[in-house]
């Protein structure tokens, strides 16, 4: 947590634990704490702030709490021991996620999503309403087909034989994978995965996947192989990648909500000034080319020279290609 | 210790509250809770107590947490009574079966940022806290995620749900300056990996659809606005595709460079192969999108039609060429 809980929030994350603890009695201290999300210190902060609470200050009508010898037990709370009913963002997060799934092309547990959603829907009645209100697409741009034989190779744990295209050098490779999990992010399906040629997890956009064959091999990664942290996004900068520093017009501005940026810094007249690292200046060739005027390279001087002559080299191919279509003619 | 007027103290404080009301079975009197919440006795005045209670009412009722008032005549004529009624607190008994908590677990997950991700997790811990953990494994190895990396995220949805007239900047595709605009939110939608806004414009006076990525700096609910309803036959995610999406289909002739072009080559169908050229008929719907993808390959794919495509590649090109030359400036 970057901010410090509010009091507020605290309560409501107190009135949330103490049920759950208590259909719990006796539940290991550090288990609990990695359940609940929480540190084991904080837990036990929460748990000494309880002690001092009752609906009255004799006390047979304070909260017991106890949890010395590491299990933790809690008695005397019955007047809290349900849980508070779903706030509207608690509803709003689960019903708009479950519709998020039911939208997934070939999921087989439709049946599960309704019944739980109709359960959601019965114990949060307005909420509901004001839920219908955020929706959700996730169903493009990936054929079910693919979809479920992905799904099943992580299953399954077979390795899985990958045609793929990667965009960033425009070329066509084939490679042995072990996949981890299918995962989709900003709208785009990945498979994720030990990528047996690259040596490292890589994470595979699903519509550029040309084909997949399951092969009869076991596919269980190695031990050490580590699945991203995707709250960050896609893409994860090393300190050793290039540092390029643009220049963006108001209308490019979207590049630095959609890369991650290093630092922004918006000028007077709207400009921005985008820090960002990366190992592979191609894809960045290519993204000015696309901008237009709206970009430009401040640093390093080699790639705005060679994104200036890449845009020459394609116009020429353009006049080029004028001539030889009015010769033809 | 924590500090009597800490955050520590005040969760104490507002817990000491709740367990008192909910566990008192007719109204109570102010004078009484005073007497009873231990923290009250801190406060140096009448006057500092009434204070005191009135922002914790509010902020109780901000949780979500019934707390409802009650003539009590008696003595005084015109006493008030406080209490929380438990059947109005609690969360109603649900049964979950393991593939409806399986499915709900998932759900819970799919909000890849903090804003979102933490009432998520609270909220499945709710629905948790009576039943045993019984996570089937049925549903490992798929995860959708929805990104709500735009800042503006947070305040719309908020407005959304609670139907607020807002206003906020906001940046045209053309223009590069924001221009300030006075919305009646009804949907929040995420099409193609982005959310959109829907709603009712009030100095256009006619229903928009707006980018949250191009919303500039802070939204506000705009106070004292005329109520108004959503329509109910709106739907946010059909308003936006034909707002946004471009419904006619076209068809691109491209020169294509032999082994490069991939996204294109894919998509598209192959007319005629001539020397280190390939000619492709390619579909498109969004001319600019199409346009942004061509001058990503640079010199390796030519537009030869139709002209609109063409002349947006070389307006890019040149623009991208004018910007980058002359050195870092």
């Amino acid at each position: 947590m970057t901010t410090p809980e509010t009091a507020t929030a605290r309560l409501s994350r107190l009135l949330t634990m103490v049920p759950w603890l208590v259909n719990r009695q006796g539940i290991d201290l550090e288990r609990a704490a990695a359940d609940l999300g929480i540190t084991v210190q904080q837990l036990e902060t929460d748990l000494r702030l309880l002690y001092l609470c009752g609906y009255g200050q004799m006390p047979d009508e304070l909260i017991d709490a106890e949890w010395e010898n590491g299990r933790v037990f809690i008695s005397n709370a019955e007047t809290i021991a349900r849980p508070l009913r779903l706030g509207r963002d608690e509803a709003l997060t689960l019903m708009v996620g479950l519709r998020a799934l039911a939208a997934v092309p070939g999921l087989g547990e439709r049946d599960a999503i309704e019944r739980a959603m109709a359960k959601l829907e019965e114990a949060t009645g307005a909420s509901a309403e004001a839920a219908a209100r955020v929706q959700v697409s996730i169903d493009e741009g990936v054929e079910a087909d693919l979809l479920a034989d992905a799904r099943r190779a992580v299953e399954e744990h077979r390795r899985v034989h990958l045609r793929y295209l990667v965009p960033s050098r425009d070329e066509s490779t084939e490679r042995d994978v072990d996949p981890m999990r299918v995962v989709n992010l900003d709208a785009h399906w990945y498979l994720e995965g030990w990528c047996h040629r690259a040596q490292d997890t890589r994470l595979f956009r699903m519509d550029r996947i040309e084909g997949l064959a399951l092969l009869d091999v076991d596919g269980t990664p190695p031990p050490d192989a580590q699945l991203r942290d995707l709250d960050a996004g896609t893409f994860t900068p090393r300190e050793e990648d290039t540092l390029v520093t643009l220049e963006l017009q108001p209308g490019a501005s979207w590049v630095s909500d959609y890369y991650p940026v290093e630092s922004v810094l918006t000028r007077e007249d709207g400009t921005q000034v985008v820090a960002l690292r990366t190992a592979d200046t191609l894809w960045l060739r290519r993204l000015m080319w696309r901008l237009g005027g709206y970009g430009r390279v401040l640093a390093p001087a080699e790639l705005a020279q060679a994104v200036s002559e890449g845009a020459r080299s394609a116009l020429a191919a353009y006049e080029s290609q004028e001539a030889a279509a009015g010769a033809e003619r | 210790m924590s500090s009597p007027t800490g955050p520590a103290a005040k969760t104490e404080r507002l817990l000491n509250l709740v367990l008192c009301l909910l566990y008192t079975r007719r109204p109570l009197p102010k004078s009484t809770i005073r007497r009873i919440v231990p923290q009250y006795g801190d406060a140096a005045s009448d006057e500092a107590f009434d204070r005191m209670f009135e922002r914790d009412k509010d902020e109780l009722r901000e949780l979500g947490i019934p707390l409802v008032t009650q003539d009590i005549g008696g003595a005084w004529d015109d006493e008030t009574g406080y209490r929380i009624d438990q059947r109005e607190y609690a969360l109603p008994d649900l049964e979950f079966e393991p593939d409806e908590l399986a499915v709900l677990g998932l759900a819970s997950r799919t909000w890849a940022h903090a804003s979102l991700a933490g009432p998520a997790a609270q909220a499945l811990r709710k629905l948790k806290a009576a039943g045993i953990e019984r996570d089937g494994d049925s549903l490992v190895g798929i995860e959708p995620r929805l990104g709500t990396s735009e800042p503006a995220f947070e305040s719309v949805k908020n407005a959304v749900v609670a139907q607020q007239t807002i206003s906020f900047g906001y940046r045209t595709a053309g223009q590069g300056q924001a221009r300030t605009r006075r919305v009646q939110p009804w949907g929040l939608a995420s099409w193609h990996g982005r959310w959109y806004l829907t709603g009712f414009d009030l100095d256009r006076a006619a229903p928009r659809v707006f980018r949250l990525s191009r919303i500039d700096g802070a939204v506000s609910v705009v106070r004292r606005a005329t109520p108004y309803v959503v329509p109910a036959d709106h739907h946010a995610q059909e308003m936006i595709r034909t707002t946004v999406g471009e419904q006619v289909q076209r068809s691109a002739r491209l020169l294509v460079h032999r082994g490069r072009g991939g996204t294109l080559r894919r998509r598209g169908s192959i007319v005629e192969e001539q020397g280190q050229w390939s000619t492709l008929e390619v579909p498109f719907t969004d001319g600019d999108a199409l346009a942004d993808e061509v001058c990503g390959y640079g010199s390796d794919v030519v537009v030869q039609a139709p002209q609109d495509v063409r002349d947006l590649v070389v307006e890019r090109l040149r623009g991208a060429l004018a910007a980058n030359s002359g050195g870092a400036a």
